[in-house]
């Protein structure tokens, strides 16, 4: 038994969700008793891996996996977990590892629990807590099965610092045949995403007319921020589509969100409850956003937002 | 060109969540089903498929009997033929299992499935079927060409988007994108009339055994009220979140 982590790299740098995946993984292990290892695909950056408890760090170094593939990846890890004989396998909750997550415990045969929000209540029955109803409620999952693939939500566990001098080891992997190739890939530059950000601004009708949203960019800026906005602003074409936060667009879930000009209707909340705190600025102090929020500004956003970037920007 | 849609039959998208069965069920009383938003998205693409080069559309779900209203909303919507698996669909796993089992009796070159369901929000059927199949799966898709048997697919990635290629047969997760919202199909009067005269066939389970059960769910607990701060006392707001929050 041993607990194994999908670490998630891009241009040879690990995602914070690695990190956090990592945290996971270490207190599982520490829980169960057992050794906590992770697998890192071409990127050679694994000294910053011991911060955060591995045992062993497991690499595999193949220009065959230069470009993702759910399928390669997949059946990488599914030989990694044979070798290693995991119990338990940790992915974070990023568009990638949801991808390999479900296409994994297909190859493998077996169960995927993502949206997991904690460490197990109990190891035996394996029970862990997740959120279901689009995070409007929760459920304590038993998974009945010898191996188990878990997705941490993000920023629900946070990143636990626990230094440990891990061994290093390269893994030659069976390749599988593949047809399917990327032909293209389109990436919004300069901006932080949605997925990966700790603070998100998002903005709504509120704002009137695209025209307004200089403010929102900059206060996003002045915090390091991912701008959003909720479902009217996209479908007017004020905003991108990639930017639709709710129930039928992203979900959010950063450490602080920032809701300007939004009404809080029950379809918006649905994709920002797991969000930790919540700010709301709206003029309308019976927007229902104010029952969700930790904290609010009833006022004037054209007022509220350039007053509240000057005094961050004075700090 | 056979296409499946796979239905998740789940509830409206403002219904009260409550739970019974000491908070074990979730509580289907006075709740209106409806096809999850994701599917919705795939099944108008399988049916304009069909339009423009005569694809054939089956629509299926697992589940009990309740689930054949939107079936039948399906075949109003333009599907050809709907299938019910004959079982209370329990997880994920076992679902896909009951899916794959019938797709080892029917070719199908394209298996629609939505990125993932509004009710349980796993996202797991449809990489578990590209899984158990061996078939090619492309996740968050949000535009789809076949050409003979070449698939170009666009997928959501983190901050952009990803465009590949591939042979059928083929599992995608459909998404707001792979058709607008503005461009669903809404079933009119003709469609409904036609819908009853198409065939929905009811399977019989292969009763698979679930790999996890929903032992209790909960709800959030009830928020502290929200700390209000007034516009010209933004040092305040800054200052919670600063220490009280530390988010900033
Ligand atoms: C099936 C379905 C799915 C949906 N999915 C989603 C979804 O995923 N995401 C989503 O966002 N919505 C979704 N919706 C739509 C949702 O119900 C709301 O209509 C939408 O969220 C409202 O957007 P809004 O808050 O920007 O606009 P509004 O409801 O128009 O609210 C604007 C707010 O701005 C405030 N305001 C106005 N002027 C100012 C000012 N000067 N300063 C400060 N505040 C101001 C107002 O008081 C008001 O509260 C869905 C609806 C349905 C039926
Ligand atoms: N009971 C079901 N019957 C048929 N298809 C389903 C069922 N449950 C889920 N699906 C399909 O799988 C997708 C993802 O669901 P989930 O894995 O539950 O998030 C849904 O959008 C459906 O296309």
């Amino acid at each position: 038994m041993a607990v194994l982590v999908y670490l998630e790299s891009e241009d040879n740098k690990f995602k914070k969700t690695a990190y956090e995946a990592l945290s996971y993984g270490k207190a599982l292990a520490d829980k169960m008793n057992v050794k906590v290892s992770g697998v890192v695909f071409n990127c050679t950056d694994s000294d910053s891996l011991k911060k955060y408890g591995a045992d062993k760090i497991i690499t595999i170094n193949d220009t065959d996996f230069e470009e993702f593939s759910s399928k390669k990846y997949s059946h990488a890890l599914s030989q990694v977990i044979k070798s290693e004989n995991s119990s338990d396998v940790i992915l974070s909750s990023s568009a990638n590892s949801k991808f390999i997550g479900a296409h994994l415990s297909g190859i493998m045969d077996t169960s995927f629990v993502s949206n997991v929000i904690d460490l197990p209540e109990s190891i035996n029955p394996f029970v862990v807590k997740r959120t279901c109803f689009t995070n409007k409620a929760f459920s304590s999952t038993e998974m009945i099965s010898d191996l188990r693939i878990i997705g941490v939500s993000s920023n629900s566990f946070g990143l636990i610092e626990n230094m440990n001098d891990a061994s290093v080891e390269t893994f030659n992997v069976e390749k599988v045949e593949s047809n399917q190739r990327i032909l293209k890939i389109e990436k919004e530059t300069g901006s932080v995403t949605i997925a990966d950000a700790d603070v998100v601004v998002s903005a709504g009708r509120g704002l009137k007319g695209p025209e307004n949203w200089e403010m929102i960019e900059t206060l996003a800026d002045t915090l390091g921020a991912a701008t959003a906005c909720s479902k009217p602003v996209s479908d007017m074409g004020w905003r991108p589509h990639s930017e639709h936060v709710g129930q039928t667009g992203k979900p959010v879930s950063s450490n602080l969100y920032i809701a300007i000009g939004i009404s809080g209707a029950i379809q918006h909340l649905a994709g920002i409850n797991s969000s930790k705190v919540k700010v709301v600025i709206n003029n309308d102090p019976e927007a229902p956003f104010f029952k969700a929020a930790d904290y609010g500004v009833v006022g004037d956003a054209f007022e509220v937002v350039p007053a509240l970037i000057e005094k961050l920007k004075a700090r | 060109m056979n296409i499946l849609v796979c239905i998740s039959n789940v509830p409206d998208t403002t219904s009260k969540i409550n739970f019974v069965e000491n908070d074990s069920k979730f509580d289907s009383n006075g709740v209106q089903y409806i096809i999850n938003p994701n599917d919705e998205f795939g099944l108008t693409k399988a049916v304009w498929m069909k339009e423009s080069n005569g694809a054939n559309v089956t629509v299926l779900t697992v589940g009990e009997l309740s689930a054949e209203t939107i079936l039948r909303k399906c075949l109003a919507i333009g599907a050809d033929k709907a299938i019910r698996i004959d079982c209370e669909a329990s997880d994920a796993y076992s679902v896909a299992k009951e899916i794959e089992a019938h797709c080892q009796t029917i070719n199908y070159d394209l298996i629609i499935c939505g990125r993932e369901s509004i009710d349980y929000n796993g996202g797991l059927v449809p990489g578990l079927l590209a899984g158990f199949l061996d078939y090619n799966f492309v996740t968050n898709c949000v535009s789809l060409e076949i050409n003979n048997t070449k698939a170009t697919c666009a997928r959501e990635i983190s901050g952009g988007t990803e465009i590949s290629e591939c042979e059928i047969p083929l599992v995608i997760g459909s998404q707001k994108g792979l058709v607008e919202e503005s461009d669903l199909i809404i079933p009119n009067m003709r469609g409904i009339m036609m819908a009853r005269q198409k065939p929905l066939e009811v399977i019989q389970a292969k009763n698979i055994n679930a790999k996890i059960k929903d032992k209790k769910f909960h709800k959030p607990e009830a928020k502290s009220e929200v700390k209000l701060v007034k516009p010209d006392e933004l040092d305040k707001l800054i200052d919670y979140l600063e220490n009280e929050a530390k988010v900033i």
